[in-house]
């Protein structure tokens, strides 16, 4: 069998396939890239081509502009592609809407790159599948045995049991703004909150996007200072940044809570000085 | 463990005072005898152990992982219990959690190996925040962000008492304090105070209202003595037991060796913990060499000799003078420090005056010598009786006019909780001129309260429309001769400093106006502050 470096190595640009000629989540503009999901460290703007399923591709074009590539190339999840004789084919990864493993496979030998994954389950993307493979590249952002993560389910029905707890305060969540604010929002719907949601601004494209490939979110509300009082008793879900600053002047006594697999370590929400996780 | 645990996790997550007091109220009150009583020892830090030391955890925790990446994780986290706490693989079902009463009689009175298995088992049956409270527990250092004074507090809420008679009965109980909670709970009596070197509560003076206070007062009625500028402390000396405590009851015999040894008499005394050369009064820099200590040194000793300033007799032998009024008590604390002729142990003179104005004279020109190091002046009713807390009327503290200086804001720092939306922490600075004539800023100091909320967004608003620059947190601000914003600073005292570039620290600033009207070329130098050290 083939060398696996001949078919993917490192390179200062990122993760190279020399026979197919494309990198994988670049960190430069290249020619030819395929790109896993849209978080803004694996997903640029500025390369010539991009395959990328088509959920990745409407999001890349909701963040970065409809000209973030010369040729946009969609590649539906299972379907394989071949460049130059390389066969390229995107399998979810679970991780957010649209997120894949790249399975490339070339004279025999199948090469997985996971991408961020995450094997527990999602409302809002489908669930990672493992590909039999020759060698797994994986992403290992929370691969420190520190971080064991409960199940979001019992996170949720915290957040709930707290606003029981505390009718008079907004229960402020932090959440990045592709991916886990949608997954709060509909695991949430999922443990039967049916009022409105209240999103910071920053979110509601990104809400829309995720509503019009089909992820269900319910009722959302723009959480502007002219909406709705002070939002006692309600939740209100913004980007992490707008936690800490003027923004959230405008709440109730807010309870602030992080939704982030980073919160497992004590010594973080202390810095941050969120009241719970 | 499970409620104990919970209760650490909540404490460690929020920084407010009030929460933290109605999370260890509902601990306290839902919790049986007797792990709320060791709990309550843990949070007032009277437990410890000698079982179970960090390197025993550390090497169980890698002889059940890959020790390259407990490493990993342990610099990724940076503190030993919490690594342990979320790396140890729990074995559901392996074991039953254990009660933490159960955790401290195994701690207290099994051998060391046993202990060790003892803890290898727990570990497995408890998820990790109990894991991590387990462990914080037996390493010591809880850092919850709870005084043992919060504790003492809470304890008062439960019982509806007040918390000087909680601090009155603390010494003479022992955890887990079935006594005490019986008391607190209606089903018996007081636990008896009696306990040979124990801490009477103290009474604090109400700061004075000027305006409102003197014209009601009669001059005749008070007498006054100097507010020195030490710590508060009570000397105990009671059947052999020698105890120096701090004013909120926390035992620092430990840090004043050569003072303890020096209590020779029989009673108690409240005074003022001081550092005394030569028989002249030292500033309070020195004595914060002394400060906060847990062992001390010959040359320390040498260097800082500590010294009592006595206010007060609370007690003289077996008997209780607190309800003596103020000048019979004050007679028999002449009589004791005459008898005693000790270097180490002097009275804080009263200074006698006819009137209001004439004593406002003395407290704003005081004489030669200590006086001048005095924070002000103290004022108590001769007939007042010793009463703990701070009760209204009989004694008043009457301290001198703070300093002040114009200088200019430099930097901001965002605040915490309620204010971490806001840039609430300033550093200051005055002018100081180089050998070419150049003007340029030296911070002086740091001030984060004395403002009020409104001001708090006036500043807020300034700092964010005048950045210079952002270094994380703290923004550096336009501070130029015709443009920035001038504070007045009001502070206590100056003292040399090599730490700071100044060379001069403030003790306790504050914003005390803000000088919209000023244009900061007008603010101080520092040679204004130079002068006032000598």
């Amino acid at each position: 069998m083939i060398r696996p470096e001949a078919l993917l190595r490192p390179t200062p640009a990122g993760l190279y396939c020399p026979p197919g000629d494309f990198y994988i989540d670049p960190v430069r503009p290249v020619d030819r890239a395929v790109i896993t999901h849209g978080h803004a460290d694996h997903a640029r703007a500025g390369h010539g081509t991009v395959l990328a399923t088509p959920q990745t591709l409407a999001i890349m074009a909701e963040r970065y502009g409809a000209d973030f590539t010369g040729v946009e190339q969609a590649g539906a999840y299972g379907e394989a592609v071949v460049r130059d004789g390389v066969e390229v084919t995107l399998v979810p990864a679970g991780h957010v809407l649209g997120s894949a493993q790249a399975v490339v496979r070339w004279q025999g030998l199948t090469c997985v790159v996971s991408g961020d994954y995450k094997r527990r389950r999602d409302p809002t993307c489908p669930g990672f599948e493992p590909v039999p493979c020759d060698v797994f590249i994986t992403e290992a952002t929370f691969g420190l045995p520190v971080f064991r993560h409960p199940p979001a389910e019992q996170e949720i029905a915290r957040l709930l049991r707290s606003v029981a707890q505390f009718p008079d305060r907004t229960h402020l969540v932090g959440a990045y703004a592709l991916g886990k604010a949608q997954r709060v929002i509909a695991l949430l719907r999922e443990a039967g909150w049916d009022r409105p949601i209240f999103v910071h601004g920053a979110l509601e494209r990104l809400n829309r996007l995720y509503e019009a490939h089909g992820v269900a979110l319910g009722p959302l509300a723009p959480a502007t200072s002219t909406t709705k009082g002070d939002f006692a008793s309600e939740i209100v879900i913004a980007p992490p940044s707008a936690l800490q600053d003027r923004w959230s002047r405008r709440f109730a006594d807010p309870v602030t809570a992080f939704a982030s697999g980073w919160m497992r370590v004590r010594a973080r929400p202390a810095r941050g000085a969120a009241s719970c996780r | 463990m499970r409620a104990f645990a919970d209760l650490l996790d909540r404490l460690s997550l929020t920084a407010s005072r009030n929460t933290k007091l109605a999370l260890m109220v509902g601990y306290l009150a839902e919790t049986p005898d007797p792990d709320r009583g060791w709990a309550l020892a843990a949070l007032t830090g009277e437990l410890s152990f000698d079982a179970a030391k960090p390197a025993f955890i550390r090497k169980a925790a890698e002889a059940r992982m890959d020790p390259q990446l407990f490493r990993w994780s342990y610099d990724y986290v940076g503190d030993l219990a919490e690594t342990v706490a979320l790396v140890w693989e729990a074995k559901p079902g392996a074991n039953r959690e254990p009660q933490l009463s159960e955790v401290i009689d195994a701690l207290t009175s099994a051998s060391r190996s046993e202990v060790q298995r003892l803890i290898e088992t727990w570990l497995d049956a408890l998820d990790p925040t109990a894991r991590w409270a387990l462990l914080k527990l037996m390493t010591g250092g809880l850092r919850v962000g709870v005084s043992a004074r919060l504790a003492k507090q809470a304890l008062a809420q439960l019982g509806g008492v007040e918390v000087a008679e909680i601090e009155e009965v603390w010494h003479g109980l022992s955890a887990p304090y079935g006594d005490l909670f019986a008391w607190l709970e209606g089903r018996s009596d007081r636990p008896s105070a009696v306990s040979p070197g124990r801490f009477r509560p103290v009474m604090l003076a109400q700061a004075i209202d000027e305006a409102v206070d003197f014209p009601r007062l009669d001059p005749a009625a008070y007498v006054a003595e100097w507010k020195w500028d030490g710590i508060r402390i009570q000397a105990v000396n009671e059947g052999g037991v020698r105890r120096l405590y701090s004013r909120t009851g926390d035992d620092i015999s430990k840090t004043f060796p050569d003072m303890v040894e020096a209590l020779d008499f029989e009673g108690v005394i409240d005074g003022e913990l001081l550092v005394v050369r030569d028989g002249a009064l030292a500033s309070f820099g020195d004595l914060q060499q002394r400060l906060n200590r847990k062992t001390v040194d010959a040359k320390l000793i040498q260097t800082y000799p500590a010294a009592i300033r006595a206010y007060d007799l609370l007690a003289e032998g077996a008997e209780d003078l607190r309800h003596l009024p103020f000048l019979e008590r004050r007679e028999r604390l002449e009589a004791l420090v005459a008898r005693l002729g000790s270097g180490r142990i002097d009275l804080s003179p009263l200074q006698p005056f006819e009137t209001w104005e004439g004593l406002a004279d003395l407290r704003s020109d005081p004489p030669e010598g200590d006086a001048q190091l005095a924070e002000g002046v103290m004022l108590k009713r001769a007939d007042s009786i010793y009463e703990a807390g701070r009760p209204k009327g009989p004694w008043f503290k009457w301290k001198r006019d703070p300093h002040l200086i114009d200088a200019v804001l430099m930097y901001a720092q965002r605040g915490h909780g309620k204010r971490s939306s806001f840039y609430s922490d300033y550093t200051f600075g005055v002018w100081t001129t180089d050998a070419l004539g150049q003007r340029s800023l030296t911070p002086v100091g740091k001030a984060y309260f004395g403002f009020t909320d409104e001001e708090l967004k006036q500043i807020d608003k300034f700092v964010r429309d005048n950045t210079v620059e952002r270094f994380g947190p703290v923004r550096s601000v336009r501070a130029e001769p015709h443009f920035g914003l001038v504070l007045e600073v009001a502070f206590e005292g100056l003292q040399r400093s090599t730490r700071h570039k100044s060379g001069v620290a403030m003790r306790f600033p504050r914003v005390h106006r803000l000088r919209w009207d000023k244009s900061p070329g007008e603010a101080d130098e520092l040679t204004t502050l130079q002068r006032m050290l000598d």
